[in-house]
């Protein structure tokens, strides 16, 4: 019932800016999606974790943070590229910065596992969130003394030319290149999970650990390969990150992270379509807040207005849009 | 009684043959022979009587190793009440065993309340209710802060059962989310809270924050007639009068928490935190006891918060950030969840490095080694290898409590992660 009164609210509120200024909502809407396309890999990282260990990884934010800040020291330091380097040196190098990151993000998420997770797998549950917490704290510390306090800026590496136009909206390359780089690794990952033996174990040890181990699959191993997956995932949220925003801080991981978890658990934490569902969601809800002129509480209140959603989901709907019923949610 | 007394005796002769033997510890020999009900509280009046001529006798205290001077005791004033938090966050999370990730949002309820009655935030009206060391033509509402310290409390308190209702359902890491989302929106209320909402309603000031906020104190009658300070904001001993009355609210929070947790709905807290199902079973209500452990945590903090704005004078956006919820959950897991002493222990701890400790240690270790290190920029990296640590290998806290231990070592808080355990 609350949740009908809404959800009207809401799409009286959509539809009334739509009606408003039908150009800059389309223009809303474009940079709504490519948000969501990189929270989305952010948020896969949150889901696959919790699928595998029903833990919360909250050190997941700042190993997307340290990826982003991989990538930034790859494209500038090590490959110094500039804005207007010719493609056939510009592609290739980002596509090396892209691999770097993903595989720096991987081992980093595998080794805060093997250090400050496995031991406690026999713990209460909330031993190993307060570990993800501190390690959280360690990774931002890291980011802190690696680039300093203030915002890394990155030149406009990504073309900004216009893919089409139409009715005096354009949409750009650069947003265009998140999603080419976006939707691949998630139909990689989805083949992965479901087509795959390795993707067989992480499903297996998800239902049942003590079975999964009986039916001979390596429990430790598949854990750490479904972290250094999560990680991987993260690193080319970073990487991407980087390139599109441009400017990124210690602290990005955490609030980027929040919003990501928050999306994961929006869609159903645990399922990977509802991850990027709920990931669509936040970026849009993102996007329509700051970009939209009517009757919008603008980006001061954007982290306000996504946990506001997200309590009363979990109030409202508490396995999430497309998740399943359980005895920890219901 | 006469066997009583015969035991007594017999004990203290054993006592004094102990002393005997052992010459130089004849306090141990004494302490020994006091009778138990002397025995039991000396040490906390000891203590108590210690910490309360702290700020009489801290300028003739000799130089510590290592960290140098003892802490000020402005230091002291914030030690304490952030001692005080960690204490209220304690029956959330150490006696209800409720994981509460948005604890600074109740300090920051507090200290925001404290500030829009004892401030000229609201310059468009003018109340002046038992207010000392305020100019009574000055605008804005100023009510005594006595009485704002109460109200903090118990709006706080209210805000508490508010956030708690919604999560009654939800269990273990839902919970801690929500709580998290909740002290995520705080604080950007308070930063933008100058324009609400863009509704042009200003609530916090914004990022300038409301300052200033007046001070306690007894008024003139009292003043004049029994000596006490009229107002702390124009004494001499400023800090120290600030100190002695955090020392007392620190006592009060023991005292309640104390008794709370051997009262009927302690029991009832200590049992939802054992097994949550088994006690529901047994007839525990579970959203009422829940909901009051959330309204107690939330009591304290608002005090707490309250009265450090009124310390500090203002109260600021940029105090409220998640990272103090963490920073006030590492001093319970720090010095043992359930146990105040402990609790005591990581709170003065954990807080004295924050303000003062790292600081002079990073002096010291620069001054011995020659090198340049800011340590104060590691803080948080120092708090998470802290959290990290203890975790691993003391997750019981420095001081455990021993129930807590228990369920701690054979996991039965809660299902154990999967049953999982690598080979």
């Amino acid at each position: 019932m609350g949740g009908a009164i809404l959800l009207g609210a809401l799409a009286i509120w959509i539809v009334g800016n739509f009606l408003q200024t039908p150009a800059s909502f389309a223009s809303v809407l474009m940079i709504g999606i490519t948000n969501g396309a990189i929270f989305g890999l952010i948020a896969l990282g949150y889901t696959l974790v919790y699928g595998i260990l029903e833990l919360i990884n909250f050190a997941h934010g700042d190993v997307f943070m340290l990826g982003g800040m991989m990538a930034a020291t790859l494209a500038l330091g090590l490959f110094s590229l500039v804005e207007g380097t010719s493609a056939y040196v510009l592609y290739p190098a980002l596509l090396g910065t892209l691999v770097i990151a993903m595989v720096f993000c991987a081992a980093l998420n595998a080794l805060i596992e093997l250090v400050a997770y496995r031991r406690l797998r026999g713990a209460p549950r909330l031993a190993p969130l307060i570990t993800a917490v501190g390690v959280s704290f360690i990774l931002q510390n890291v980011g802190l003394i690696w680039k300093g306090p203030g915002y890394v800026s990155l030149p406009r590496l990504l073309p900004q030319g216009e893919v089409f136009s139409a009715g005096g909206v354009s949409y750009t390359w650069d947003k265009l290149i998140v999603l080419l780089v976006t939707a691949p690794v998630l139909v990689g990952l989805i083949l992965l999970v479901q087509r795959t033996r390795a993707g067989k174990a992480m499903r297996a040890v998800a239902q049942d650990p003590d079975a999964a181990r009986l039916m001979g699959i390596d429990v430790d191993r598949t854990i750490s390969f479904t972290f250094a997956l999560a990680g991987a995932l993260a690193g080319a949220a970073g990487f991407l990150y980087a390139l599109y925003v441009t400017t990124l801080r210690f602290d990005v991981g955490f609030q980027q992270g929040l919003l990501a978890f928050t999306a994961a658990v929006l869609g159903g934490i645990g399922n990977l379509a509802g991850a990027v569902l709920g990931a669509l969601i936040i970026g849009l809800i993102q996007a329509f807040n700051e970009g939209l002129g009517w009757l919008s509480p603008g980006s001061d209140w954007t982290q306000s207005i996504v946990f506001s959603v997200l309590i009363l989901i979990l109030v409202l709907r508490p396995e999430g849009l497309l998740g399943e019923r359980t005895p920890e949610g219901g | 009684m006469r066997r009583v007394r015969a035991r007594a005796g017999a004990l203290r002769a054993q006592a004094l043959a102990l002393a005997g033997r052992y010459g130089g510890d004849r306090i141990t020999a004494r302490w020994r022979r006091l009778p138990p009900r002397l025995r039991g509280p000396l040490l906390p009046v000891l203590l108590i009587a210690l910490a309360a001529g702290y700020p009489l006798y801290r300028n003739d205290l000799f130089a510590l190793p290592v960290v140098g001077s003892f802490p000020l005791v402005g230091t002291a004033v914030a030690m304490l009440i952030f001692t005080m938090m960690a204490l209220g966050l304690n029956v959330v999370v150490g006696y209800a065993g409720l994981l509460d990730l948005g604890y600074v949002a109740f300090y920051a309820m507090g200290a925001y309340f404290v500030g829009w009655f004892a401030s000229p935030i609201f310059a468009g009206h003018s109340a002046h209710v038992g207010s000392v060391g305020v100019d009574p033509r000055s605008p804005g509402i100023h009510v005594t802060v006595w009485l704002l310290l109460l109200g903090a409390g118990i709006a706080t308190a209210i805000v508490g059962v508010i956030i708690g209702l919604p999560t009654l359902r939800l269990r273990g890491d839902y919970l801690a989310i929500v709580t998290l989302g909740f002290g995520e929106i705080m604080p950007q209320v308070a930063r933008n809270g100058d324009d609400f909402l863009g509704t042009g309603v200003n609530l916090t000031n914004g990022a300038q924050g409301i300052n200033p906020i007046d001070s306690p104190g007894f008024g003139s009658w009292l003043h004049d007639h029994l000596g006490l300070p009229e107002a702390f904001s124009t004494a001499v001993n400023r800090v120290s009068l600030f100190y002695w009355t955090a020392l007392a609210l620190l006592l009060a929070t023991v005292f309640c928490t104390r008794r709370l947790r051997d009262s009927r709905l302690g029991r009832a807290w200590i049992a939802i935190r054992e097994d949550e199902t088994a006690a529901a079973a047994m007839g525990v209500p579970l959203a009422r006891s829940k909901t009051w452990s959330y309204a107690v945590g939330a009591f304290f903090g608002g005090i707490a918060g309250a009265f450090y704005a009124s310390f500090k004078g203002g109260t600021f956006p940029e105090d409220f950030f998640f990272n103090i919820s963490i920073f006030i959950l590492s001093m319970v897991i720090l010095g043992g969840m359930g146990n105040i002493w402990g609790v005591i222990a990581g709170g003065l701890l954990l807080s004295y490095l924050d303000r003062e400790g790292l600081a002079n240690i990073g002096a010291w270790v620069n001054s011995t080694f020659g090198s340049n290190i800011d340590v104060p920029k590691y803080e948080f990296g120092i708090f998470g290898i802290i959290l990290v640590v203890v975790m691993l290998f003391r997750p019981q806290g420095l001081i455990p409590n021993r129930r807590r231990k228990a369920e701690l070592e054979a996991g039965v808080a809660d299902e154990p992660l999967s049953g999982m355990r690598s080979q």
